[in-house]
């Protein structure tokens, strides 16, 4: 791979980052994790398609149902955030948009992902307040 | 073909993808990843989901409404074969990660097959959705 190199990456001593193992190990982890979540998450939607609010509090108050949800937003919100990581790495040239739209996606997928676990928590845990 | 004044060398350029003929395992490819954008979507209609059944009935409401109305049903059923079709296509990365897989023949059969696992699912469970009265 050395003559892939530029003679003045060569004089700095300049390689990879060497953190793409971890991105990609952490990828393909989480789309592991996935695919039992997904599945379960498509049967759990048809069931609860077009029901009303007491069904859906009722629903999320069942341990599993509530631990299964927030470990699909969290998997999920990790998974997507490397992906689009990803994408904006292949199209984005340009340094400051490039770094602007990777922060960007990583604060939106960590607010998300804690936007949706609270509210789970809130309804699973809430003492009846509905 | 070093450059003298900046030492970087000529690189290699690949074709735009305009001047290629169109195979499956390149549609398959840019599916996965439109799929995974569409996906991004799809977690924040989980995001919402979420809030709205913190927020209570009213605003639960209206968002169930609003992902029952015909546009709302339309979405749904773009993510769920996007789900199907990410689901299947990640299969596929997980046997090319192991080593197998590669040959264009082989390749090109996994590519289809995901293509029409994906639709077949989804089908299945918009038919069985039906079924339920969901529709």
């Amino acid at each position: 791979m050395a003559g892939y190199r530029t003679p003045l990456g060569r004089a700095r001593g300049l390689g990879s980052a060497k953190t793409g193992v971890g991105h990609f190990i952490g990828e393909r982890v989480s789309s592991v994790a996935l695919v039992p979540l997904v599945l379960w998450a498509v049967w759990v939607v048809i069931g609860l398609a077009g029901g009303s609010f007491d069904e859906a509090v009722a629903w999320i108050r069942s341990p599993i149902n509530a631990s299964l949800t927030i470990l699909l937003a969290l998997t999920g919100f990790y998974h997507m955030q490397l992906g689009m990581r990803v994408i904006i790495e292949d199209y984005i040239s340009k340094p400051g948009t490039r770094a602007a739209l990777l922060l960007l996606n990583l604060f939106f997928c960590c607010t998300a992902a804690v936007l949706t676990v609270l509210s789970v928590l809130k309804v699973a845990a809430g003492g009846g307040a509905y | 073909m070093a450059d003298a004044t900046t030492g970087v060398r000529a690189r290699p350029l690949s074709p735009h993808m305009q001047i290629w003929r169109w195979h499956v395992t390149m549609a398959a490819s840019i599916l996965t990843r439109a799929t995974g954008v569409a996906l991004y979507g799809g977690a924040i209609l989980l995001m919402g989901w979420a809030l709205a059944l913190a927020s209570g009935p009213v605003v639960y409401d209206d968002y169930v409404a609003l992902l029952g109305s015909i546009p709302g049903k339309i979405v749904l059923l773009g993510l769920t074969f996007s789900a199907f079709y990410h689901l299947f296509a990640g299969l596929r990365h997980l046997v090319w990660d192991s080593g197998k897989g590669f040959t264009p023949a082989v390749a090109d059969r996994s590519a289809w097959a995901a293509i029409f696992c994906a639709a077949v699912a989804t089908l299945a469970v918009w038919v069985v959705a039906g079924l339920m009265g969901k529709l």
